[in-house]
């Protein structure tokens, strides 16, 4: 069996992807979505997946978040072999070890900030209190509100607070920023590149906007189902630098 | 097509589930209106023809006896336009091989030409022979319930004299459509029949040569009927008539007109519920489907369509739906009202042919009806369609605001997790949705138990007045009023445990503007076998000097309370008018009687210990041998076995019975399932979104299911104790609604009511948490990371 050894040896590989393609059948059209991703991910780190619509990003956040299996090759979580495995094994992947983090927030209406987040740790394992995650993400006073009463930025904080709330292993964010005003969108950044730095969560970012890109450890290209580039960020920026 | 004719077409595919579960419900509601309508129509076009093309007559009068040229005095009658004498025999009937005890009508039938009036349609076989001595004509339901056929021979107790008869044909009359033994409660095919024989026969064995006992007439153009009834009670009055009386008191006829108003009550409760329920659901549906496409309309106003093209598009959607659920409901009400009509027809009433119709008019009302309830319900959601400006309709919905829930504000939440939070907020955010969705989960309830009632209430009105008040074995009449001894003589039968005479007296009881022809029934009052009830079910003595009246006598037809003073022409003998004093009130569901106690009665007719018949406590197993001896015995006319009687009812009802639960289980399981399915359609379309990121975040299906159905399951919950408040209810409408003379349905609701209404909603439930279940495995995750609602 391989073992992909991280560059330093300090950070071990959480994901570890080997040969993906992933083809759609869209009616009488086929789709190559991914044509053959090798990639290794660490601990720790802070990904930027950058690419235009269509360059197979989304695709490769979903079969690693367990929400889609590739069409071939294999990918590796820890010792987890995540292709081929069965839809309640995936299931108990993603609760146990993966944070979602969506374009759209995606929060209940019906709960509060603050309930949430206890949807979630409700259900993990070894959970952080549910104040103690909304205090992380700067909305210690907003416990009691429902989605209904914040701002589309403190409802992706709580999305946030949410992602994290149960420590999982992986926090994986689809354009976290993609509906928010640039002001709005950096202060959600900041909460990123927070819990990223405080928990040690390896976190990857898909976006198409390559500003984000400088706040990232790595910055991965896609384009056309395959990756055209990484590069690492030899002096990555604060959130707050940030501007687009 | 048009565009947007498409685009409707598209809509209805994609709801397929949703526009079938909404059109079952209306269908049930049109089915229900369809099959009593028409049935009502069936048999109201069948009874005027049959009445009209064999003369039934309008006004009849029984008498103990007059001579022939009588007759031509009321034929002189101003008002009487034909006039029919007859002879009329109650008789013993013997058929080989048969040992209970068969009662029977003889009629005479004119010797020379067709009857005048009430003639016979002959279903087999041939008419009498004009003077031949022995021919009869046997009533169909008596026929059929013993297998006879032109050819074969049976034997009348004719005053007394056995006769041998052959029958030569089988007939139906229009007096007789239903037929049923004077003094019994149900009709008993194999244990009463009528016949007819030849007036010239009749006369003879009966001592009538010369003389009619029974006429019938019809009234003239103009005539008004209770003007002739006086006018002839004048001229028969001294001939020992028991009272002229019109169509609505011959027996047949009242009991098919009252049979006819029970299915118009059908035809506008049941259906109506239906309706409402379908308005509420296509409201709920569409007030969905407008969120879902409010940028679809938002478009179409940006491209410049008109409000009303966009308002009409989703009416016709609605219609679209009902007319579905019309076309069902015709198509099934078609079939149920012809089975009904088939059931009517084997069971109850006897016509020569049934006139099935189903016109044009009962399907544009139900059309119209079903359209106006849709449209109405649905109205608003279309209204604020069309209302909504273009561009506040492209941008996405703002989330739904919630509150924390009653129970969480008092204190209770921490025992909440969130999912069961969410439950509870989801059904406290639109209360008034989630109460009509009880109410529409109750309704199906409700009519389950409505379906399921008649069995419970029957066997109970059976107990009551066959184990509480008619306890008799065997009642037996005498031919005419006799000597209270000839009891001793009944008593010392073999087989016979206990004896008690009875008398009864054909009367008119009058209070003020209110009359009633019933027979003043003389009971012992401390008796064992014949009982009154009191209003708790209790055998209580009848006081002596006075009338105690049935409750529905006294509240409902005399308007009298007791202590008023009754006004009682008695109808034979020296026909005495007399004032009686009303002393109570007794319960009873089959039949009115006024009771008295039979010594107060004896005084009354100035008698002395006078009897006209027996009730009989009956050694078991020793039946067959007193029926013979009682057959012997000339005085005695006719026999009534209760026991019998109860077990051909329950074979007579046990059709409808049957029918009518299939009927209430489908219609109440599609308003279950139509409500059930369609609130859990909606919800999963409102919170697909929801579960699916939740599902995402880790939930398992199971988890999210609990979400979805935990709401489901507590609003069926909810439902059913509601639903039993609806059923007890609407069974309360039936029984107000359904009461006559001839029975009162008790309000009674077994375990087993209950029990198939909550059934017929929790089936309906799992059936709709199944097929949710089916759909949660297929949620797209995928899709939730990138689009909004």
């Amino acid at each position: 069996m391989m073992r992909f050894m991280p560059p330093d040896n300090a950070n071990p590989a959480v994901f570890v992807a080997h040969g993906l393609t992933k083809v759609y059948r869209m009616g009488e059209v086929e789709v190559h979505a991914l044509r053959g991703i090798d990639l290794t991910l660490y601990r720790g780190e802070l990904v930027v997946l950058l690419g235009p619509s269509g360059s197979g990003k989304s695709t490769l956040l979903n079969i690693l978040g367990g929400l889609d299996a590739p069409t071939g090759g294999e990918v590796r979580y820890l010792d987890h072999m995540l292709t081929g495995a069965t839809e309640t094994e995936l299931t108990r992947f993603r609760r146990e070890h993966v944070g979602f983090v969506f374009q759209f927030y995606n929060l209940i209406p019906s709960l509060t900030a603050r309930e949430n987040v206890a949807a979630v740790t409700e259900i993990a394992a070894a959970p952080m209190r549910p104040e103690d995650a909304l205090a992380l993400v700067g909305l210690g006073n907003r416990l009691d509100h429902f989605p209904a009463q914040l701002s589309g930025g403190e409802q992706q904080r709580v999305a946030i607070a949410r992602a994290v709330a149960k420590n999982p292993a992986v926090l994986l964010c689809d354009e976290p920023t993609g509906a928010l005003d640039s002001a709005t969108g950096v202060v959600v950044l900041e909460v990123l590149e927070k819990v990223n730095r405080e928990l040690g969560t390896l976190t990857v970012l898909i976006t198409h906007n390559a500003g984000i890109a400088d706040m990232a450890d790595r910055v991965i290209r896609l384009s056309d189902g395959r990756i055209a580039d990484i590069h690492a960020n030899a002096a990555k920026k604060a959130a707050h630098e940030l501007s687009w | 097509m048009r565009a947007l004719d498409r685009k409707l077409f598209r809509d209805v595919w994609h709801l397929r589930g949703q526009v079938l579960a909404i059109a079952a419900v209306i269908m049930g509601g049109v089915a229900t209106m369809v099959m009593s309508l028409s049935t009502y129509e069936s048999l109201t076009i069948t009874r005027d023809r049959f009445y009209s093309e064999f003369r039934f007559a309008e006004v009849f009068v029984s008498l103990k006896r007059a001579p022939e040229p009588v007759a031509e005095r009321l034929a002189a009658l101003p008002g009487v336009e034909r006039v029919e004498t007859r002879v009329r025999a109650g008789v013993k009937l013997e058929v080989a091989g048969f040992s209970d005890p068969i009662t029977g009508l003889l009629l005479s039938l004119p010797d020379q030409g067709e009857p005048l009036l009430n003639a016979l349609h002959l279903r087999r076989g041939r008419m009498v022979q004009p003077w031949s001595a022995d021919e009869v004509v046997l009533s169909d339901t008596f026929a059929d319930a013993h297998g006879f056929q032109p050819g074969d021979t049976l034997a009348a107790i004719i005053n007394g004299k056995r006769k041998q008869l052959t029958v030569v044909g089988v007939a139906v009359s229009p007096e007789y459509v239903y037929q049923i033994a004077p003094g019994s409660m149900f009709p008993d095919f194999k244990r009463y029949g009528v016949l007819w024989m030849g007036r010239n026969a009749l006369a003879a064995a009966y001592d009538m040569e010369g003389a009619f006992n029974q006429v019938s007439l019809t009234l003239a153009r103009g005539a008004i009927e209770q003007d002739v009834i006086d006018r002839v009670d004048a001229v028969l009055g001294t001939y020992g008539s028991t009272g002229a009386y019109g169509r609505s008191d011959q027996f047949s006829n009242r009991f098919l007109s009252e049979e006819l108003k029970q299915l118009q009550t059908t035809a506008t409760v049941f259906p109506a519920i239906f309706l409402g329920v379908a308005a509420f659901l296509l409201n709920v549906v569409l007030s969905r489907l407008i969120a879902l496409q409010r940028d679809q309309i938002a478009i179409l106003k940006a491209f410049g369509y008109p409000y009303l093209a966009i308002g009409v598009h989703y009416v016709k959607l609605v219609l679209l739906m009902t007319v579905l659920g019309v076309a069902g409901g015709v198509a099934l009400g078609a079939w149920f009202g012809q089975g009904l009509s088939n059931v009517y027809m084997e069971t109850t009433f006897r016509f020569p042919y049934l006139d099935y119709r189903l016109n044009a008019g009962v399907i544009l009302v139900a059309l119209g009806i079903s359209a106006f309830a849709a449209v109405s319900g649905t109205l608003f959601s279309v209204a604020r369609a069309v209302r909504l400006p273009p561009a506040e309709g492209m941008r996405p919905e703002m989330p739904e605001a919630y509150r924390a829930t009653l129970v969480e504000r008092i204190g209770l939440q921490r025992w909440f997790s969130a999912p069961t939070r969410m439950i509870l907020r989801h059904i406290e955010r639109r209360p008034l949705k989630s109460l009509l969705t009880v109410l529409g989960i109750a309704c199906a309830c409700g009519l389950m138990m409505v379906g399921n009632y008649q069995k419970g209430a029957i066997d109970f009105m059976v107990d009551v007045q066959f184990r509480q008040g008619a306890r008799e074995d065997l009642a037996l009449a005498f031919i005419e009023p006799t000597s209270g001894r000839a009891l001793h003589e009944l008593a010392a039968l073999p087989g016979v445990d206990f004896v008690e005479g009875f008398r009864d007296v054909p009367a008119i009881l009058r209070f003020r503007q209110y009359h009633h022809r019933a027979a003043l029934f003389g009971i012992q009052p401390e008796g064992q076998l014949h009982r009154s009830l009191d209003s708790n079910l209790q055998p209580v003595a009848v006081p002596p000097g006075g009338v105690v009246l049935t409750d529905h006598l006294a509240n409902e037809i005399l308007h009298v309370k007791p202590g008023d003073l009754l006004t009682v022409e008695v109808l034979e003998g020296r026909r005495p008018v007399l004032q009686v004093p009303v002393l109570g009130i007794t319960k009873q569901f089959l039949g009115v009687s006024a009771y008295m106690q039979k010594e107060s009665l004896n005084a009354l007719m100035r008698e002395g210990n006078t009897v006209s018949g027996a009730y009989l406590a009956v050694t078991p197993g020793m039946e067959t041998e007193l029926y013979a001896k009682l057959h012997e015995r000339p005085r005695v006319l006719g026999m009534v076995a209760n026991k019998a009687a109860i077990q051909s009812f329950y074979a007579t009802i046990g059709e409808f019975i049957l029918f009518y639960n299939l009927v209430a289980t489908l219609l109440a399981g599609a308003i279950g399932f139509g409500v059930v399915y369609n609130s859990a359609r909606i919800a999963l379309s409102e919170r697909g979104r929801e579960l699916a990121s939740l599902r995402v975040l880790g939930f398992t299906r199971g988890e999210i299911a609990y979400i979805l159905l935990g709401e489901l399951a507590l609003l069926t919950l909810a439902a059913i104790p509601v639903g039993f408040v609806v059923g007890v209810g609407l069974v309360g409408v039936l029984v107000v609604a359904f009461q006559n003379e001839l029975y009162r349905l008790p309000l009674i609701l077994t375990p087993e009511n209950y029990a198939m209404g909550a059934a017929v909603v929790i089936v309906s439930a799992l059936l709709s948490a199944l097929l949710l279940w089916l759909r949660l495995g297929r949620l797209d995750l995928v899709a939730v990371l990138k689009t909004r609602e």
